[in-house]
């Protein structure tokens, strides 16, 4: 079944926005908004690690904590608080930033980073992770790189990039592969895919994917400069 | 042939390729890949011949050997107490190193430093997994009486003290207090009268916000100048 976007091109990301510095109490923070997700993230530490046998001697340990609000949607995927599901965005969430990130400097201890999503409509851990690298960064911990995610997929029979929740739950199928990448190096930092498609759709997929980190990367630096100018 | 790709003095964020070539070195906040120069943080850049640096504009206190720094008392062991220094995990402070007046065998060691007490110390090692010793022994360690203790950016203190102390012997001057700067962005503050201090915290508090502008010690100059006319005479501190 052949699908087709009303409102925007295949290729086009839907509008973007992004704040640092949201957050006062946080060590650093910052927004990210695509379409009508909305994602908040805040950093606190270094502090130390509990319990102690968690700690690693040789680097701190990033820890991230996935969350949606209680308000933030409709659907039997909006339950805040943990979940199996919450706590696997978290992990996935850790491992695409842990690449970027050097904590050579803090051993024994932790840095936590909050992610809340005030409003979803699918595309959470990868707004979550593109609020997460900035805050990051904020925060002013040495990184390689930012890092920027977006979902893309097969909608129906249609290689498509960031798919937004009618998208996903399309009546003729649909395939969601949420992307993070490195955009310097075009290194991918997670993947995920449930569903079936062919070798072409996801080579189609990905490319569409690939160019729209490259976006969201400028509205990210964009966001992050225009923080420090103010200062 | 290499190729300075940003400007002096822009702000930077982590990813920024600042050069191409092998003429440019990268130097703190900048790291090498292949044949370019890559920002590692949020920063300004500076360049010194070939080197190229980032001035880091967010971070947090890293312990550094030698480094003066206002603590306060968190725990009092048997031999030992531990000191919160703005860093993850607190510092400790043994006995042999805090004090030079002799401590009898089973001695009340909260009489020296309770628990909740400021005092200036050295930090005399770090190891590498970040474990920090605190001395008490050297000029002008010692326990904090009075005053108030005020936190800023640990990334500013350079700014607050200024070319060999010239700023924050300025606000000592207008203000008549007593200032010490700890390198862990603490800094304690002891005058005549509440508004002495106020006006000193206001002034930190500018150097703060204004901390990346050139000409910084002309408009703290300004500022207290507007505030303070008459310089008030120098207080004599309340020692132990």
């Amino acid at each position: 079944m052949a699908y087709t976007r009303t409102e925007r091109a295949l290729d086009e990301l839907r509008p973007m926005e992004a704040k640092v510095g949201v957050i006062k109490n946080a060590r650093g923070s910052a927004m990210f908004k695509i379409g009508k997700t909305i994602a908040y993230a805040a950093v606190y530490g270094p502090r130390e690690m509990h319990p102690k046998f968690m700690q690693n001697v040789e680097r701190g340990t990033l820890r991230c904590n996935y969350n949606m609000m209680a308000f933030s949607g409709s659907g039997n995927r909006v339950r805040p608080g943990p979940s199996r599901r919450s706590k696997e965005i978290g992990l996935v969430t850790e491992n695409a930033l842990a690449p970027v990130i050097d904590l050579t400097e803090f051993p024994k201890t932790v840095v936590d980073v909050y992610i809340e999503l005030l409003q979803t409509d699918a595309g959470t851990r990868c707004a979550g992770i593109c609020a997460a690298s900035m805050a990051l960064a904020d925060a002013g911990f040495k990184m390689k790189d930012l890092v920027c995610a977006v979902s893309c997929g097969v909608v129906g029979e249609t290689p498509v990039v960031d798919l937004d929740y009618s998208e996903e739950a399309y009546e003729g199928g649909a395939v969601d592969i949420p992307i993070a990448m490195i955009p310097r190096t075009g290194e991918i930092t997670l993947m995920q895919l449930d569903g079936v498609l062919s070798k072409e759709q996801l080579h189609k997929a990905m490319e569409l994917a690939k160019v729209g980190c490259k976006k969201i990367y400028e509205v990210q630096k964009e966001a992050l400069r225009a923080k420090f100018r103010e200062d | 042939m290499g190729n300075l790709l940003v400007e002096e003095k822009s702000i930077v964020v982590p990813g920024d390729v600042l050069a191409d070539g092998m003429d440019y070195l990268p130097a703190g906040g900048a790291f090498r890949e292949n044949d370019k120069v890559i920002s590692a943080q949020v920063g300004v850049v500076e360049l010194n011949g070939r080197l190229v640096k980032v001035m880091p504009l967010a971070g947090t206190y890293v312990p550094k050997r030698d480094d003066v720094v206002i603590g306060r008392v968190t725990d009092v062991s048997y031999s030992n107490w531990f000191v919160d220094v703005g860093y993850a995990v607190d510092a400790v402070m043994s006995l042999k190193d805090g004090t030079t007046d002799f401590i009898e065998r089973g001695a009340e060691l909260s009489e020296y430093y309770g628990i909740g007490d400021f005092v200036v110390a050295r930090i005399s090692n770090v190891t590498k997994s970040k474990m920090i010793d605190l001395s008490m022994k050297g000029p002008g360690l010692r326990k904090l009486l009075g005053g108030k203790v005020i936190t800023i950016c640990p990334l500013k203190v350079p700014r607050v003290i200024g070319k060999q102390g010239t700023m924050v012997s300025m606000i000592k001057d207008y203000t008549g207090c007593h200032i010490i700067v700890g390198q862990n962005g603490r800094i304690w503050i002891s005058g005549n009268s509440p508004e002495d201090e106020r006006l000193a915290t206001e002034a930190i508090g500018l150097i703060e916000r204004k901390a990346h502008i050139s000409g910084l010690t002309e408009v703290v100059k300004e500022f207290l100048d507007s505030k303070r006319p008459v310089k008030p005479a120098a207080v004599a501190e309340n020692t132990q």
